[in-house]
């Protein structure tokens, strides 16, 4: 059987490659979708702790439901908002997302 | 009927007239019928209501009314007052006794033929009057609901009056009818006169209306100082618990009787004002602006006759402030103004043109007589007069109303508008154009001077002789011969002038084209006249003393006389026992001395009058005749005694000097205005400080804290990069060190530092 650690390290390159995606990418689009890689390496940390640590409660499983859930939540809102924002200043780079600055 | 239902219709009965006034000035103004409908309505309803009450009260045992007058005494708790827990209340109620229900019958019929009367009157059905607030002769009045709104409020009032219980409904409608009397005087309120010398003097019907309200107000706030007085003592102001026997010798026990004569005068201050006695009695003439009608229900049936109503409702308390224990001086003024208002006005009326005026007069004279009586402890005999008054001095106006209806139609006719159509002057021979006026004028005119044996006057001014001289020659009163000749003097005078009255408008040949192409009024005012002329005769018969040779025990039953005697019989009786009054309601034997008295001043007057005025008719432009042989006397009589000048002198001017002199130069603009200003200018400099204040510590400070603000936020503005990326980024390494930390201290070597 596959150790829960193998599981564990997946999710940590998920994680950091979501991560890397939300801080060095431009398009907000694309941050979105490094912030859904996030979401899903703790779905793998939820789903394989479960499975190894507690089978016989389906907590983790439900946890991860509701992370799935509030993931297609927070994208269909975030796409919603780029759009917005690239309607009205014709640009989907973060960068310039600036009308607070100083 | 039950005494239940007794009680139910006495306080219907000026419910009619008030729900007409309130239904006309909220619904049914805009039409003009229909308002007069409903007034009728209202009017017809109380007439049934009091007359069934009354003929009820008639219908009830003599001895049983004497034991127990008060057929109907019910009140209302209707004001808490002191502690309200212990159940302390002004009360408002009703009563009927034999002086109601006469009341009653008399101020129903004539309000009710007056309500008939004003529809002609104001020429329903002709085409409209254009011009509001003036009289429309021969056009339908314009504001006609108003009127009869008006005048059903007063006749509500007046029957409210007439059926309270107690003295607070009595002063609740007495100001109510002091309200409509100011507004119906001032009905034509945009009538100006355009005066020559020589017309006879007018006051505008809009300052008359303030004169009677201003008059009689100065009546009444006395008047009210006697009502609180009366509650002080009695602690009630129901008149059948204050004024009983018991509470009278119990009053006299603890305040005196010399005090209830003093509360009794400052009662009877609201009768000098609204019965319009000596020295307030300036308002009345005046208020013969208002439309005839008006004065014939206001001015001379009803409002006035409240005055010696309420001070025969309180005859015990004044029969026992003037007794043997209290102060014989309240007798003396209250039958001294009676008589001297009774001659004085009397006099003045011989000298008058006015066709309304000399009513006016007569009124105020009668009205002495009245109070003269009360003054000399004839109860009866004033209520007698009160009543017979009322009835013929209504039919006196109304047909005086026809007359000037009449001749304002010459006028319209030979399109003459200067001439005053109430000048008695330019009338004469209206006996031929207007016959049904005249006849009723007629016996209207012989009941006032006491045409003997016939008319009602000459039993009810009898009896008043009667009563008067019987004091006098069987006790001795000085006062009851003063009150005798008094009015045996006025009694010629009125017979007089009455006479001369009738010769001046309907004798002879017309003396102006007005006269010459009057008319007869409509049926609507003849209808009236004829039923109040009825009374005006008949009404006199419920009163001829039993004790007169050959009529007497023809008739032989004083009716009147014991009917409302049988008001006051019992407690004067029970008073008079204690030696607290020295009245009671007796049967007077017969004495020929005020019978011949009254024979002849009433006859006298009259020849007199005929034999100056009605014998050879005054042509047109002759003065007259009496001018010459009373010399500046006439003169003096013709401007009323000059009252209304001497008041102007003495009251008004200096009235009016003080409030412009000295209240608004002195008090309003020195002192009061000064204090203001005074403290208008510390308030400003206090304001000036508190400015400085605001300006130097508030507002620097608040800026200074601005700016250190400011600057410090200037110095981390450098923070806000605006890229989210980099925010995302420090969150991030923050949380990642926190967590760090968080693990150190549960599993590293941090952990050793918290334990």
């Amino acid at each position: 059987m596959i150790p829960l650690s193998w599981y564990l390290l997946v999710a940590a390159a998920l994680f950091c490659i979501g991560l890397y995606g939300v801080f060095a990418r431009r398009n907000a689009v694309a941050i979105l979708m490094s912030v859904e890689l996030i979401l899903n390496a703790v779905n793998i940390n939820l789903v394989a702790f479960w499975r190894y640590m507690t089978p016989s409660e389906s907590t983790g499983m439900a946890w991860a439901v509701f992370v799935l859930t509030v993931a297609a939540a927070e994208a269909a809102v975030g796409l919603a908002l780029v759009i917005s924002v690239y309607r009205n200043r014709d640009s989907v780079v973060a960068d310039d997302m600036d009308l607070m600055k100083n | 009927m039950t005494e239940q239902t007794l009680t139910t219709l006495t306080w219907l009965i000026p419910a009619g007239p008030l729900l007409a006034f309130f239904l006309i000035m909220l619904f049914t103004n805009r039409s003009r019928t229909l308002s007069w409908l409903i007034a009728w309505a209202g009017v017809f309803l109380a007439l049934g209501l009091a007359w069934t009450v009354a003929i009820n009260a008639i219908a009830m045992d003599a001895h049983h009314l004497e034991e127990h007058p008060t057929i109907v005494n019910d009140a209302i708790e209707w004001l808490p007052v002191g502690d309200f827990f212990e159940g302390t209340w002004i009360e408002l109620g009703v009563a009927v006794d034999p002086l109601t229900s006469v009341m009653l019958i008399m101020v129903t019929f004539t309000v009710t033929m007056i309500f008939i009367y004003s529809v002609g009157y104001h020429n329903w059905g002709a085409p409209l009057g254009r011009i509001l607030g003036v009289p429309n002769h021969l056009q339908e009045e314009p504001l006609l609901s108003r009127f009869f709104a008006y005048m059903s409020l007063f006749a509500g009032g007046m029957l409210m009056l007439v059926v309270s219980g107690d003295l607070l409904l009595l002063f609740i409608g007495w100001e109510i009818m002091g309200f409509c009397s100011y507004s119906l005087i001032g009905f034509w309120y945009a009538r100006d006169y355009h005066l020559e010398p020589g017309d006879i003097p007018h006051i505008p019907p809009r300052k008359a209306g303030i004169k009677a309200f201003l008059t009689t107000r100065i009546a009444d706030v006395v008047m009210l100082l006697g009502i609180v007085f009366f509650y002080t003592v009695f602690g009630t102001l129901n008149f059948a618990e204050a004024l009983s026997a018991e509470s009278l010798a119990h009053a006299v026990m603890t305040v005196g009787a010399v005090a209830l004569g003093i509360m009794s005068l400052l009662i009877f201050a609201g009768t000098v004002g609204k019965s319009a006695q000596w020295p307030l009695h300036v308002w009345l003439p005046d208020a013969m602006e208002g439309p005839t009608p008006v004065s014939a229900v206001i001015h001379a049936a009803a409002m006035v006759s409240a005055g010696v109503y309420l001070i025969l409702r309180i005859f015990p308390l004044i029969a026992v402030g003037m007794g043997p224990e209290g102060a014989p001086v309240v007798g003396f003024i209250i039958g001294g103004i009676g008589a001297f208002t009774a001659f004085m006005a009397a006099t003045i009326a011989v000298a008058q043109y006015d066709v309304k005026g000399v009513l006016a007069y007569s009124t105020i004279s009668q009205l002495g007589f009245m109070v003269a009586a009360i003054g000399a402890g004839a109860y009866v005999a004033a209520a007698f007069h009160l009543i017979t008054h009322g009835f013929f001095k209504a039919l006196l106006f109304l047909a005086s109303g026809s007359v000037i209806h009449g001749m304002e139609h010459g006028a319209h006719e030979v399109h003459d508008h200067h001439t005053d159509p109430q000048d008695m002057r330019f009338m004469g021979g209206l006996r031929k154009k207007m016959p049904a006026t005249f006849w009723t004028f007629l016996i209207g005119g012989l009941a006032l001077s006491g045409f003997p044996f016939l008319t009602a006057g000459f039993w009810s001014k009898d009896e008043i002789f009667a009563d008067a001289w019987h004091q006098w020659s069987t006790d001795g009163k000085i006062l009851a011969l003063i009150v005798f000749i008094g009015l045996v003097v006025a009694a010629f005078l009125t017979a007089f002038y009455t006479m001369r009255q009738i010769s001046l408008t309907f004798l002879g040949k017309p003396r102006s084209p007005l006269a010459e192409h009057a008319h007869e009024s409509n049926k609507f005012m003849t209808v009236p006249l004829v039923l109040l002329s009825v009374f005006a005769v008949a009404v006199g018969w419920a009163g001829i003393p039993e004790n007169l040779p050959i009529l007497g025990p023809l008739v032989n039953n004083n009716f009147f006389h014991h009917f409302v005697g049988a008001t006051v019989h019992e407690t004067l009786h029970e008073l008079y026992e204690l030696h607290l009054v020295d009245v009671e309601i007796i049967t007077l034997p017969f004495n020929p001395t005020p019978l011949i008295a009254s024979l002849v001043v009433a006859l006298g007057g009259l020849f007199v009058g005929w034999w100056i005025y009605g014998r050879k008719p005054l042509k047109e432009g002759q003065r007259d005749p009496l001018e010459r042989p009373l010399g500046p006397l006439h003169g003096f009589l013709n401007n009323k005694w000059y009252w209304d000048e001497l008041y102007q002198f003495l009251f008004i001017r200096p009235t009016v000097y003080l409030s412009e002199r000295v209240v608004y130069e002195i008090v309003d603009k020195g002192i009061i205005d000064g204090i203001i200003h005074l403290v208008a200018r510390a308030v400003f400099r206090f304001g000036q400080y508190v400015k400085r204040f605001e300006e130097k510590v508030i507002s620097d400070g608040v800026d200074w804290l601005k700016d250190q603000f400011l600057s410090i936020a200037r110095e981390f503005r450098f923070l806000q990069t605006g890229r989210v990326q980099e925010y995302a980024l420090i969150s991030t390494l923050i949380a990642t060190a926190l967590i760090a930390v968080i693990l150190l201290i549960n599993f590293g070597w941090l952990a050793r530092l918290f334990p």
